[in-house]
Order: structure tokens, then C-alpha cells, then sequence
């Protein structure tokens, strides 16, 4: 928590002069009641209107001089609090960039998403409460205490006791009551969750006719929900009759006492009115200050979230700065005993990886759900590294080159087709901003999406919304293929994206890469024996072992596990004829 | 629905707590009457104090004990008053909430296709909330509000006429200044949440697409547009933030200014003789709080506003018309024989698009459909229509030979068993989620499923067993084990009949093979449904619907269709590259 405070360090000046003046004007507004005490201990017994009149003009410049004050500490609050929002917001989406995939992906995108919008804005909205108003209640309440002991000594008695009174009332309630409010927020997450669950699974829950039971669940949680927030709302209902009944025995004492002090010539009638008064002003602050803590336990709840993931490590750094020089005569890329695990798992999901391939071959990858098939691929990119073991590219630790580098090496078509906002061309141009016109096209004909990219009205420019909602899922393919074409990677990885294409894209773009002259080196990812057979080598995966890596005429002789998958999708005679 | 009209429905939702409502506001009387008593008491005591020796102690006793009964009398209806605001506010809203998910679970499943769930869900959980919020606690404060400024008014106009006037005229410059602040601050928050809203969904982009923004390299660019739109928020917020925040300073000001003037017009008309100190000291501590109601009345109104709307949401899904009851004397399906006649079937989502037209099928039990075509082209909607979540436009289905629209939709339901492409999972065990469709299932039967399902040793390798809590939507689970488990619970049950939506879509060929031995022993003697992919169920079906835009083109077995030469052969060429 401390370190995120240090965005708001470029604004420490106005995270010290903000409060300052809200001092200031906490001063004014403690002056108050002394001007009204002299009216009427020197104004009203003299029958001095101007006296009087002046006085009310000291008022009216007391609440000008306070508005001013107020105005100048909130603008400063306002400045230095949004400030710290605007850059722990930049540094926590950069701290996103830099982490593993897999570490993504176990935080989670939404949850990712919440913290970097809503969580930020509950934390900016604190720091500004802070700097506006959290100084100001204490402030309030020692001064209050101050200008009674500058009164009368005597009577500063019944301040000092009254008002750790009321900061116990507040604490005990706050006590008990937060807690509470932390387990009420649990009940209602689970509220929504069986709301969003008998949406999704309205086809079940039919088919199963547990509507009923489903329903009975559902009274039960909202039940007991308000039974949480009826317990609650009996805790705090206690606190405002609480304060009021102190705060106004605390008055009850001073005229009382401070009759007898008057009565002995040793205080005004007005100056009891001031005393008065500033027992008024203390607990006015310090319901302010109890609305303030509520507020604030939201905001720090938030900042735990935010410390939670600033506070995770990137398991993936980036450390090398000169790319380089590939070994000669080593394979393209080399698995050498690798091993992974998710962070969590108990078992590895590869386990003694260790194939070689050489530049331009065409690799396919099979095996079964849960394989490990895309987990190897995601090595190649280092979306995440290996527990042990070590990929080599060109004969070097794939460690040893610098990320980005590294990364425009390597074309990775992912699973998801994942487009981004923009236009078709944007998009395309996400692997290499220079990429001409041309360059383009060539990608789109060899991905074969040229002709519905042509089709559309504004061609390369017609627009993707998020997601690229407004494409079909094939279209969608084929141009996350092209993209990857437009880098021209040394490695392509196609993890199981295939599925949407048909066999003549697939042979198009085989024979494509294979006639461009870059020597692409291409990992098929895929579970279809069809779309791999005529690969040079398949590595057959299964549990995290390879059971095989070789040709399919070798494999289908040599591995039951591939000769399995063969023959549970393909008839006899095409098995043979690949 | 106007806003008087839903007002009154969420008071007719309080009804049964009617008198706690009752009660609530004579409380508020109560409690706001005594505490405004408070003030002229102690007016009254500081007359009693004027100076040296001149202080009558005998009379102060019966006025300190009076105040004293009062602060105890105020206190304690405030207290009374929180509790039943509490039982009004959250019963009600409880009630609300469970009638709402009543007709939730009642919905057509075509009302609930059609509408984003994240939309109905915010409308259960978060607009109920506001309507407690703002409508109910906002009742009591509204109501309390009014009270404390007639009350305020009339004790003024008893104590002082003229000086009374200055306070009424003075404090609506407190409401101008507020109303003129929210305006201007209220174009800058709409902006703020413009930004907000733009920056979400810029980040959720780049979040989920972190693999892609990693493959190209994309990193810096993200953060450069991400912080284009971050600054602009920074300038925008600053602005919103600092208009917002003067909205206290410029009341506190005001009643600054309401302060003097009573101070001044006090002490001068002190000075004539026509108020007592006393009773100037009760006029400034009524002036100090005069605006507060007003304020918080400002305030109500705004929330009031916000909380109709929300009812209005929420009354919208109330009202939704919910599906057409079983009618009288609907027949309990007990037994079927597995016979299915389709007659003269005509059904359309939307009237304008006509999907299915005449469709006339007859299944004899224990025969096998295969539904064949493109994605998209209405394939589920048969299986819509079979389990009744969907009631057709036209013709009827016959089941056994009984109509199905003259049985129980429950008792017709548990005769399928269904397995769709989307694996829903409730919050729950893994056992809880296979025993589904049998609550009372024991362990042997539901490990005898698993294992028939192929689900038994992953379940076994999970941290705890068939205990293992499932994240919604099955989060640790891979699809395909999702799906196992899906396949696991019509194990469970052994219906009659089954509907199968590409329910191994996921699953690899090899697990699959498996599992086909299973649905093969399953589907033995049992008539079928199965929206097919694979060749292979394709080629065993008894009779192949082949659908395409909406329509069923073809029909028949693979080897007629075949001869046939038409769309069917097609598609088979095109899928499996034969």
C-alpha cells in the first residue's frame, strides 16, 4: 500500500498545501463563535450598534476568507488525487504488459479489468477525501478543545471528557459494523451469482426441472442477506443517537458549570454561548469524520487489490540486450528435456519435451484434450518459460534474445481469434507498421481472405468493432492468419486455428509460405489427424509426454497412441493413402 | 409507467411492513420535535446564567432536567427510527428481489435469449439496492427533512418574527448556489463517464487480447493510446472533481452569512429589548443547522430520481409476460415408448423470417436423428422446440402419441436426457453437479456415472475428489471435462430419449471414442437427437435432417442423400474432404 503511495509523489506539493488550507479555513470557521461571544459580552451590554455592525462585517470576511481557503484545498485535492489515479493507472497497465501469460491468466481478465477501473477510482476517490477532509474533523476537535481552555480552564474539563467519549462511540460502532458490511458484500456477490447462474443455465435447470430448487436457493440467499444488513443497520442506528445524546449532556454540564463559574465572575454569558457552541462544532466534525472512514475502508479494500497485483513478479524478464549470432548448423528451433508446470499444479504439464526442427519444415502437433499442445507452443514466444529444460532458436536460448526480437520472430495465430478495434488494416499492421499496401494484400491472398476483404465496401479500411463482433468466425481467421503473415516470421504458429479453415485455404497457404522463399518454419497445432498428416514431422503429445515424433506413415507403424487418433477419425483407406 | 404510478407499486411492495412505516414517521416527529426543543431550552438556561451573582440556579434545575428528558426522548426515537427504516427498507427490497427472480425463472426462454443477461442481473442486484437506497431510507430522510424545517420555522416565528425572516431569505441562496454547482459539474461527470466507459473497454480489449498485444510486439503502443485517454480523464476528472467538491465550502459559506445576519439582527434587536440572549443563542444553533435539511433534501430528490428509474427497470422485468402455465388437467408423462411424430411444424423467432415450414418427421423408438449443417443454421432450434423451450407457431409434436402441449412441461422434460455444446456447471461439487437431476443420488451411483462418462479418474485427480467445489462456470475444469461432466449427468438419470447438441465438440477424438462407446450403450433402445459433426455419427444415423438458412433442405439416410447429389453431398465433401 505504502508503494502505491508514491504516485502521489509529483504532487506533494499540493498534497501539503491542500490540507494547509483546509486548515485555514478550519481556523475562520473556529473563530466564529469568539466573535459572536464578544458581541454579546461587549456589543449587546454597551448598546454599541457599531460595534455590533462591525462585527457582523468580521463575520461575513471570516466565511469569505474560509470559502476562499476551501476553494483553494479542494482544487489542489482535486489536482494531486487525480494526479495519483492518472499514474498508478498507466503504471498498473504497463505492469500487466510485463507479466507471463500464464500469470494472466490466472488473475484473470475481469478481475484485471476491475482493478485497473474501478478499483483505481475508489482509490483516487480516497486519497481525495483524505486530503480534503481527514485533517479537517481532528483538526476541528483540538481546536475546539484549545479554544475552551483558552476560556476557561476549568470547563476545558467536560471537552476532554467528552470527546474521546465520542471517538470511542464512533470507533465501537465502525468496530463492529465493518466487518459486517465485508460479509454483507460477500452475501450480495452471492446474490448476483445465482442470478447470473439462472440465466446461463436456464436450459439445465429446465431440462432438470430444478426451478424450484433453484428458486428455493435463491429466497434462502436474499434472506439471509437482509438478515446481515438488518444487524448491521441495528449497529449503526446507534451511532447518531449516540453522539447527540454526548454532545448535548456535554452542553447540559457547561450550563451548569459554567453557571457556577458565571455566578463566581470568572466567565461571560457570552463566552458560555461560544463553549456552547464549539461542543456543537465537535460533533459536527466528527460524524463527518465517521462518514469519512466508511468511505475510506472502501478505498483501501481497493488499494489492497492494486498492491495484490503490482506485488506480483513477471516471471518472464526480458534481460538480453544484443541479439544473438545463430550457431551455425543448429536446428531452427530445439526442445532440450523441457519441463513446465502451471504455477499451482502439481503435475507438469510437458515433461522431457525434446525434439529439434529444422528451417522451413512444417511440424504438426497432436494429442488429446489437455494434451500440453498449446502450452508448447506458447513456449516458442515465451508467453512463458520453461521450469526446466531450454528452447534454443538458431542453436542460442530463446533468454538470450531480447523479447521483442524474439517475438517478431515468431507468427502465432492464436486459438481465439482475437481482433482488436480499429479498422482491417490496423489490425494488420500490428506485426509491422511499415508494411506496404502491397505487403498487405499478399498476406490477405495467401490467408485467402483477399476476396471478402474486397468485397467490402471500404476494403482495407472498412472498420472491426471489439472483438470483431462484425466479422464472421471464419473471416475473423483468416485475417488473425494474415496478420501474422505480415510480420513474416521466421517461426509460424498456427495453435489449433485451423479448425476454421477449410483444405483448400490450408493447401493454398502451405504452398504459399513454402514458395515465398523465407524458409517459415510451421507448427500446426490441431486434433484433426487430416490437417497435420502431410506435415514433415508430427510431435504426438499425450499427458505432457511426447509418444512420438516422426512422419505419419512412421508414427502410424510405430505409435499406438497416433495410430489410435488416427483410427478414430479417419476410415481405413485414408489412413493408408497419407 | 409514470413516477407517481411507481412509487405507489414500490409502497404497495411495503405493505406488509406498512406499520413499521407508520410507525417510522410518527417516530420522526418525535424524535425531530424533541431535539428542536433542545435549542430553547438551552436559550432558556443561558438566560438564567447573566452573570456575577446573578445566576438562578433553583430554576436552572427544572430546565437542565427537561433538557436532559428530551435529549433521552429524541435519542431513543432516533434510535427506533433507524430500526424500523432498516426492516421497511430491506424487506421490502427482499421481497421485490425474490418476486423479480420469480418471473425471471418462469421467462420465456426466448426472453431470456434475447436479453444480455449482464443486463437483467444489474437490474436484481444493483437497481433493487438503489431502490432501497433512494427510495425508501430517502422516504424517512425526505420526510425528516420537512419536519426539522417546519419545525425549525415554527419555533423561529415564536421566538423572533423579523429575525426569523432573515434566516428564510437568506438560506435559499445556499440551494441556488448548489443547484447552479450540480449543472456545471454535472456536464463534466457525463464526460468523466463517457471517458471511463471509453477507457473500459479500451483496457478489457487489451487485457483479454494480452497474448496478441504480446506476439506483435504491441506493448508500448497500447500504453501510449491507453495513456492519451488516461490524461484526457486526468484534465476531465480534475475539473468534475473540483466542481463537485465546492458544493460543501459554498453551503458552509451561506450559512456563514445566515449566521451574521441572525448574529447582527440578534444582538441589535437584543439591544431594543425584544429577544433575550437566551433566546439569541437558540436562534444562531437553529440558523447553524438550517440549510442541513435542505442539503440533504437536494440530495433525496437526486437519488429519488435515480431510484425511480431503477424501480422502473426493475418493474420492467416484473411485468414481463412469463411463459404460458401447463394447462388444467396437463397429463404427468410417466412413460414413453420413445415415439416422436413431428406434424406440420412452422416456427419463427421472428415473424418476418420464417425458420422452420411444414416440417413433418416421424421417429419409431429407439431410432437415431442426425442434424446436419452449417453453423448457424437453426439446428438447435429443433432441439428448441423438442424440449419445449420453445412452443412452435404452428403444428405439434407428439410424443408416444401424446400432444405434447397437453403435458406437464417438467414431466415431458425429464424424459430426454440433454447434452449441450455449452457446458453449464452450477456454484457447486462435482457430485452436487452430476447428482443434478437427481438430488438424492448415492455416491455409488454417481461414481458408477462418472465412470460411464469417462469422468471418474480426472474427478479422482482433482484436489478433492467428487468434493471439489466448482468455480462458476467450472473455471479449474478444462471444456472438455466440462463437457464430461455434462455427459456424466444424463448418465445419472438414463432418460428415455436424448438430445445431443455436438456434445463432444470439445473433446478430443480419442476421449471421444470413448465416450461413444458410452452414448452407443446409452442410446441403445433410446431414441436419439444429436446434432452431429462427426462422420461417424453421421453415417450410423437412422435418418439425417439436413438444414440450412432456417430450413430443413433434406432428409434422409447418409447413403440416399449421397445419391441424391444435392446439398447434403456438399457439405460432406466440404467437411470431410472425402
Amino acid at each position: 500500500m505504502k508503494k502505491l503511495l508514491a504516485y502521489l509523489k509529483p504532487y506533494a506539493m499540493e498534497s501539503v498545501v491542500g490540507p494547509l488550507f483546509k486548515l485555514l479555513e478550519a481556523c475562520f470557521e473556529l473563530a466564529v463563535p469568539l466573535v459572536m461571544a464578544a458581541v454579546i459580552d461587549r456589543g449587546v451590554p454597551a448598546g454599541d450598534r457599531g460595534y455590533v455592525l462591525s462585527m457582523g462585517a468580521v463575520l461575513v470576511g471570516l466565511g469569505l476568507l474560509g470559502f476562499a481557503s476551501s476553494l483553494t484545498a479542494q482544487y489542489f485535492a482535486a489536482k494531486a488525487s487525480m494526479g495519483f489515479g492518472t499514474g498508478l493507472r498507466q503504471a498498473v497497465f504497463h505492469h500487466i504488459n510485463t507479466l507471463a501469460q500464464v500469470q494472466l491468466e490466472q488473475a484473470g481478465a475481469p478481475s484485471l479489468v476491475t482493478r485497473l477501473t474501478v478499483d483505481i477510482n475508489q482509490a483516487q476517490a480516497g486519497v481525495n477525501l483524505v486530503l480534503r477532509l481527514f485533517l479537517r474533523s481532528p483538526f476541528i476537535v483540538i481546536g475546539a478543545v484549545l479554544m475552551s481552555l483558552f476560556i476557561d480552564v476549568k470547563l476545558t474539563v467536560i471537552f476532554l471528557a467528552a470527546s474521546p467519549l465520542l471517538a470511542l462511540c464512533i470507533y465501537l460502532v465502525m468496530r463492529f459494523t465493518l466487518p459486517m458490511y465485508r460479509g454483507i458484500q460477500g452475501r450480495l456477490d452471492l446474490v448476483s451469482k445465482l442470478t447470473r447462474q439462472n440465466l446461463s443455465g436456464a436450459r439445465v435447470i429446465r431440462a432438470f426441472s430444478r426451478q424450484k430448487d433453484e428458486q428455493a436457493a435463491f429466497v434462502d440467499a436474499s434472506s439471509k442477506l437482509t438478515q446481515a444488513q438488518l444487524l448491521a443497520g441495528r449497529i449503526s442506528a446507534l451511532l447518531n443517537p449516540a453522539t447527540f445524546t454526548i454532545v448535548n449532556l456535554a452542553v447540559l454540564c457547561i450550563l451548569w458549570f459554567g453557571g457556577v463559574r458565571v455566578n463566581a465572575g470568572q466567565l461571560s454569558q457570552g463566552q458560555l454561548i461560544a463553549l456552547i457552541n464549539y461542543m456543537s462544532q465537535i460533533l459536527l466534525a466528527l460524524v463527518a469524520l465517521a462518514n469519512l472512514i466508511i468511505s475510506m475502508t472502501r478505498a483501501t479494500a481497493s488499494m489492497q487489490r492494486i498492491a495484490e497485483l503490482m506485488a506480483i513478479k513477471p516471471t518472464v524478464v526480458d534481460r538480453a540486450v544484443a541479439v544473438p549470432t545463430p550457431e551455425s548448423g543448429a536446428a531452427k528451433l530445439a526442445f532440450q528435456n523441457v519441463y513446465f508446470s502451471y504455477p499451482g499444479a502439481q503435475d507438469f504439464a510437458l515433461s522431457a519435451i525434446d525434439f529439434a526442427v529444422r528451417q522451413g519444415q512444417w511440424i504438426g502437433v497432436i494429442g488429446g484434450t489437455g494434451s500440453g499442445k498449446s502450452t508448447l507452443v506458447n513456449l516458442i514466444p515465451r508467453f512463458f518459460d520453461p521450469s526446466a529444460g531450454v528452447v534454443l532458436l538458431d542453436g542460442r536460448p530463446l533468454q538470450d534474445y531480447p523479447l521483442k526480437v524474439l517475438r517478431n520472430r515468431v507468427g502465432i495465430v492464436p486459438q481465439r481469434a482475437s481482433l482488436f478495434r480499429g479498422t482491417i488494416r490496423s489490425n494488420l499492421l500490428f506485426g509491422n507498421e511499415k508494411a506496404s499496401e502491397e505487403d498487405l494484400w499478399r498476406a490477405l491472398e495467401i490467408a485467402q481472405a483477399a476476396d471478402f476483404v474486397r468485397e467490402k465496401e471500404d476494403g482495407l479500411d472498412a472498420p472491426v468493432l471489439q472483438d470483431g463482433k462484425n466479422l464472421s468466425g471464419g473471416q475473423r481467421q483468416r485475417l488473425t492468419i494474415a496478420r501474422a503473415l505480415v510480420k513474416r516470421p521466421q517461426i509460424l504458429i498456427l495453435d489449433d486455428s485451423a479448425s476454421a479453415l477449410d483444405y483448400a485455404t490450408e493447401a493454398a497457404l502451405r504452398k504459399a509460405l513454402r514458395e515465398n522463399g523465407f524458409g517459415t518454419t510451421v507448427f500446426v497445432v490441431s486434433q484433426r489427424v487430416a490437417s497435420i498428416q502431410n506435415a514433415d514431422a508430427i510431435l504426438v503429445l499425450e499427458d505432457g509426454h511426447m509418444a512420438g515424433f516422426a512422419s505419419h506413415g512412421a508414427l502410424y507403424q510405430t505409435s499406438e497412441v497416433y495410430k489410435e487418433i488416427c483410427h478414430s477419425q479417419l476410415k481405413s483407406e485414408e489412413v493408408r493413402r497419407g | 409507467m409514470k413516477n407517481r404510478q411507481i412509487l405507489l407499486r414500490v409502497l404497495s411492495y411495503a405493505r406488509p411492513h406498512l406499520a413499521y412505516l407508520l410507525l417510522a414517521l410518527a417516530l420522526a416527529l418525535v424524535s425531530v420535535g424533541f431535539s428542536l426543543y433542545v435549542p430553547v431550552l438551552t436559550g432558556q438556561g443561558v438566560d438564567l446564567i447573566v452573570g456575577e451573582g446573578m445566576v438562578d440556579f433553583i430554576c436552572l434545575i427544572p430546565i437542565l432536567i427537561k433538557l436532559a428528558i428530551s435529549v433521552g426522548i429524541s435519542a431513543l426515537a432516533q434510535w427506533l427510527l433507524g430500526l424500523c427504516t432498516n426492516r421497511v427498507s430491506y424487506l421490502t427490497v427482499r421481497d421485490i428481489r425474490i418476486r423479480a427472480m420469480e418471473v425471471v425463472s418462469d421467462l420465456p426462454l426466448s426472453t431470456i435469449d434475447s436479453t444480455p443477461h449482464g443486463d437483467i442481473l444489474s437490474r436484481i442486484t444493483t437497481d433493487i439496492d438503489l431502490i432501497s437506497e433512494g427510495l425508501l431510507t430517502g422516504f424517512t430522510q425526505a420526510f425528516t427533512g420537512i419536519v426539522t424545517i417546519l419545525g425549525t420555522l415554527f419555533f423561529m416565528l415564536e421566538l423572533n418574527p423579523g429575525i426569523s425572516l432573515v434566516v428564510v431569505l437568506v438560506t435559499p441562496l445556499s440551494l441556488f448556489i448548489a443547484s447552479f454547482i450540480a449543472k456545471r459539474s454535472f456536464a463534466y461527470f457525463r464526460e468523466q463517464s463517457e471517458l471511463r466507459g471509453e477507457m473500459s473497454s479500451m483496457a478489457e480489449e487489451m487485457v483479454t487480447g494480452q497474448r496478441v498485444v504480446k506476439a506483435f510486439n504491441r506493448e508500448d503502443a497500447c500504453e501510449a493510446a491507453f495513456g492519451e485517454i488516461n490524461e484526457k480523464l486526468r484534465v476531465c476528472g480534475i475539473r468534475a472533481l473540483f466542481f463537485s467538491s465546492i458544493t460543501n465550502p459554498a453551503t458552509r459559506f451561506v450559512n456563514g452569512l445566515v449566521y451574521a445576519g441572525v448574529g447582527v439582527f440578534g444582538a441589535l434587536a437584543v439591544m431594543g429589548g425584544g429577544l433575550s440572549v437566551g433566546q439569541l443563542s437558540a436562534f444562531l444553533s437553529y440558523a447553524n443547522q438550517y440549510t442541513k435539511p435542505f442539503n440533504e433534501i437536494s440530495g433525496v430528490l437526486a437519488e429519488l430520481q435515480s431510484a425511480i428509474a431503477s424501480a422502473g427497470r426493475v418493474f420492467d422485468i416484473i411485468d414481463q409476460p412469463v411463459q404460458s402455465p401447463d394447462p388444467a388437467g396437463a397429463t404427468v408423462l410417466t412413460q414413453v415408448d420413445g415415439s416422436v411424430r413431428v406434424e406440420h411444424l412452422s416456427f419463427s423467432y421472428r415473424k418476418e423470417t420464417p425458420l422452420l415450414r411444414d416440417l413433418n418427421l416421424g421417429v419409431e423408438p429407439g431410432q437415431r436423428i442426425a442434424i446436419v449443417g452449417p453453423t448457424g443454421c437453426g439446428k438447435t432450434t429443433i432441439i428448441n422446440l423438442l424440449m419445449r423451450f420453445y412452443d412452435p407457431d404452428e403444428g405439434r409434436i407428439l410424443v408416444s402419441g401424446r400432444d405434447v402441449q397437453q403435458v406437464t412441461r417438467d414431466s415431458l422434460r425429464s424424459m430426454y436426457g440433454m447434452v449441450l455444446q455449452e457446458t453449464w456447471l452450477k456454484n457447486g461439487t462435482v457430485f452436487e453437479n452430476i447428482a443434478y437431476g437427481k438430488p438424492d443420488a448415492r455416491l455409488e451411483e454417481v461414481t458408477a456415472a462418472a465412470k460411464a462418462a469417462h469422468a471418474h479418474s480426472f474427478i479422482q485427480r482433482l484436489p478433492d475428489g467428487y468434493d471439489t467445489l466448482l468455480s462458476e462456470d467450472g473455471g479449474n475444469l478444462s471444456q472438455g471435462q466440462k463437457q464430461l461432466l455434462c455427459i456424466a449427468r444424463v448418465m445419472l438419470c438414463l432418460p428415455p430419449m436424448l438430445i445431443l447438441d455436438e456434445a463432444t465438440s470439445s473433446i478430443d477424438t480419442r476421449t471421444e471414442l470413448h465416450i461413444q462407446n458410452a452414448f452407443a450403450e446409452l442410446m441403445r433402445g433410446r431414441t436419439s437427437f444429436i446434432v452431429a459433426h462427426r462422420l461417424s455419427t453421421i453415417r450410423e444415423a437412422d435418418c439425417i435432417l439436413v438444414m440450412n438458412k432456417g430450413r430443413v433442405v433434406e432428409m434422409g439416410s447418409h447413403d440416399e442423400l449421397i445419391n441424391a447429389n444435392g446439398f447434403y453431398k456438399k457439405l460432406y465433401m466440404s467437411q470431410f474432404g472425402a
